[in-house]
């Protein structure tokens, strides 16, 4: 009886030990082939997201369109032949969280690179660090504080245009076509500030004049009581907001004016990931609103634009094509799409091994100059500026008409340049 | 515009908050008076309240004021509901040890808002408001000529609105109502004032306690209802809420319900005025101040009976 116990058990162990070795060689190829050829092993790119607190919204579409363009990228051969693995972070939409979240990336996950995110007070608390730590920190924030050189030679936006030069080549349009004497309402921090700074001399310049400045809190949740504060003498109102009351906001502007609104002019950030269509906004029927990239689907789009929203899953009103309610952040979102692009491109062209090659990577980006409309940059032609570290981009003016938007006029990348306020490229690595 | 307008304007948007906050306040009022029980998580059943309302109106469907019928009934059910649940499984088997419970409902907290994330997502989203009119209100102006009466710019409020006030004190009258001149508001009362005599006169203390918090987490729920065709409902909106619903009742007296709702007035009133007049950041600040001056000077509170 022992005896046939034995055999029994010694079988097991042996079929356990081959089993073992069986799965030890089956691995063997994948580490074998990251240790003797470092090139096979994917690229890690830290994505900071705002998966929590108020940028919850842009987060979530950040990363499909992050995934989506990752996506195309392996399924066209990757960079330099090695795949493209996102390694996602929660930043809370906290600029110290998000400090933290790029040193994760650097000394923990061995992040190649660190790419994210929107809210300006998050890069602007995380960027610093990403210098420290000599970690090229892509953003896709459309704040100025990049080409203001408040920033730092690892710290590049080549996916999203800025808000000064949005600002810039709104004003035209705004003097000429709306009103002279205008009240702007934005929101009380960084973002809106850029706003602020940007939008007074360029009005200006065009001719206006601002009569009033309404900050505020991006936390706020109700708005009427701020709508006193809009001089009766006020022609257009030009309004930005961000945070997750935006439609109460709009909603309220609506219920205060009636019927005898003045014209209206709004940055797409107070609507944003909001559905045009909501209880209480009818009465925009015949505003503007400035558009990053247009979130209705125009009759006149390029293939490569429907190619785009395909790959991210957006429809033709800009929502999710699994869930209508689910509307899409499309006016920011494509700078991830353009970013991961552009990462690739700039790997290519440094011929990018290792973590050792970060330094000709920045430098490799900051060569690089026009980058014409196509599947790597759906929105259009940019002008990417080395020395600034920001790229410009046509600027899209679309009227609500049945309640869609519709774009009727189109900010060439001219109208949007402004002299260089900093050279990150005299700077020292 | 001018300062009477403004004014009135300011009164109006105080008395909306002040009205939603007693109502909220109210439970959290009643559930530290009964159970003497601290409820940290009180703001996320105030946005659960916001949040199954989005639900059940894009359920039902069948127009704005089915929905919304529909979502006023079921919303404090469902939430008040989930809170009783929570009492039976979480807060007894801690003995309702003032402590614990503190740390327990701060994890509910946390549980109930990462849920929310993660199932109904990080938008806002509306519902549509069973009516919604723009009312213009007039103002008389005293010219050369004598008064005279006229629209000013923006001097308005919406049918809603004035819904929101009416109906919080409807509903804050009848829990009054209840408290006093009913069998459950007598087994309410005598849970509050000795909980182990009630239990010797044959009271269902345990039971009583589960009702009451669901009670108290109904009442937040019903706020969050109310709220949601003016505001949306978001995953992050309990904590704004939670905040001032405290700031009340320290101000009225934990546990006192007459307190509550004075102190909910006050704040909301004053909160109105000051972030019309100067800035809604002065008005938190000299809210809280309040509450540290309360907290010094009559711990108990404004409406609050010391303890005996």
């Amino acid at each position: 009886m022992s005896k046939s116990d034995h055999p029994q058990s010694s079988s097991r162990r042996a079929a356990l030990k081959t089993l073992g070795a069986a799965g030890a060689a089956a691995t063997l190829p994948l580490w074998a082939r990251y240790t003797h050829a470092q090139t096979a092993a994917p690229i890690r790119i830290g994505f900071q997201k705002h998966a929590t607190g108020i940028g919850a919204a842009y987060g979530r579409w950040y990363d499909r369109t992050s995934q989506a363009a990752v996506a195309k990228i392996n399924g066209e051969g990757g960079i330099n032949g090695r795949m493209i693995e996102l390694v996602t972070e929660d930043d809370g939409t906290d600029p110290k969280r998000g400090a933290e979240v790029i040193e994760k990336f650097a000394n923990q996950s061995k992040c190649d690179i660190a790419f994210g995110t929107l809210f300006s007070h998050v890069v602007i608390g995380s960027a610093p660090r990403a210098g420290e730590l000599k970690l090229p920190y892509f953003v896709v924030s459309e704040g100025h504080h990049v080409a203001s050189g408040m920033l730092n030679r690892w710290t590049l936006q080549p996916g999203i245009t800025d808000v000064k030069s949005q600002v810039q080549a709104m004003a035209p349009f705004i003097t000429d076509t709306l009103g002279k004497k205008v009240t702007m309402i934005y929101p009380d921090y960084g973002f809106g500030y850029d706003h602020r700074d940007n939008l007074v001399p360029a009005v200006q310049a065009a001719g206006g004049e601002i009569v009033a400045q309404i900050a505020i809190p991006p936390t706020e949740t109700s708005f009427t009581k701020y709508f006193p504060q809009i001089p009766r003498e006020t022609e257009v109102i030009y309004h930005v907001m961000v945070g997750p009351a935006v439609l109460t906001f709009v909603k309220e502007m609506g219920e205060f004016f009636g019927p005898s609104r003045p014209e209206i002019f709004g940055f797409i950030d107070s609507l944003e990931a909001v559905d045009l269509a909501s209880p209480g906004l009818d009465f925009l029927e015949g505003t503007y609103f400035w558009e990053g990239m247009p979130r209705y689907l125009q009759a006149d789009a390029p293939a490569y634009v429907t190619a785009y929203r395909d790959a991210v899953g957006i429809d033709a009103n800009g929502a999710s094509t699994s869930d209508p309610k689910d509307v899409s952040t499309a006016a920011h979102m494509f700078g991830c799409w353009e970013t991961l692009h552009i990462i690739k491109a700039g790997m290519e062209a440094a011929g990018y091994s290792s973590t050792a090659d970060r330094q000709a990577l920045v430098e490799a980006v900051e060569a690089m100059t026009e980058m014409p409309a196509g599947a790597a940059h759906p929105q259009g032609d940019k002008l990417f500026n080395g020395r600034t570290h920001q790229v410009f981009g046509p600027q899209y003016i679309s009227k609500v008409e049945s309640g869609k938007l519709n774009v009727t006029h189109v900010a060439p990348i001219e109208d949007t340049l402004y002299p260089d306020e900093v050279d990150y490229t005299t700077q020292s690595f | 515009m001018d300062f009477g307008p403004h004014l009135m304007l300011a009164l109006l948007e105080g008395a909306v908050l002040a009205a939603v906050l007693a109502l909220m306040a109210s439970g959290l009022s009643l559930v530290f008076g009964v159970m003497r029980v601290v409820n940290v998580a009180h703001g996320e059943f105030y946005m659960l309240g916001a949040v199954v309302a989005w639900a059940v109106a894009d359920l039902v469907g069948g127009g704005p004021a089915v929905g919304f019928i529909a979502a006023l009934i079921l919303a404090p059910l469902i939430v008040g509901g989930l809170a009783a649940a929570a009492d039976m499984t979480i807060l007894k088997r801690i003995d309702y040890d003032p402590e614990r419970t503190i740390v327990a409902t701060i994890g509910l907290l946390y549980v109930i808002q990462q849920l929310t994330l993660m199932g109904y997502g990080p938008e806002a989203r509306p519902v549509a408001p069973p009516f919604n009119t723009r009312i213009a209100l007039p103002w008389i102006e005293w010219g050369a000529g004598g008064p005279s009466v006229y629209f000013p710019w923006g001097l308005s409020t919406t049918s809603y609105k004035l819904f929101v006030i009416g109906a919080a004190a409807a509903l804050i009258l009848a829990i009054r109502l209840v408290l006093l001149h009913s069998k459950a508001g007598l087994v309410m009362r005598a849970t509050q004032l000795d909980s182990e005599m009630a239990t010797a006169f044959g009271i269902p203390v345990e039971r009583v306690y589960a009702a009451v918090f669901g009670v108290g987490a109904g009442l937040a729920a019903l706020a969050g209802v109310l709220i949601v065709p003016i505001q949306q409902a978001h995953y992050l909106m309990g904590g704004e809420a939670l905040l001032l619903s405290f700031i009340v009742v320290i101000i009225g007296g934990l546990g006192s319900l007459t307190g509550t709702i004075v102190a909910a007035v006050l704040i909301g009133m004053s909160d109105g005025i000051i972030s019309v007049f100067f800035s809604p950041t002065l008005a938190k600040i000299l809210a809280t101040l309040l509450v540290a001056l309360v907290l010094v000077f009559r711990p108990q509170g404004l409406f609050g009976a010391r303890e005996r």
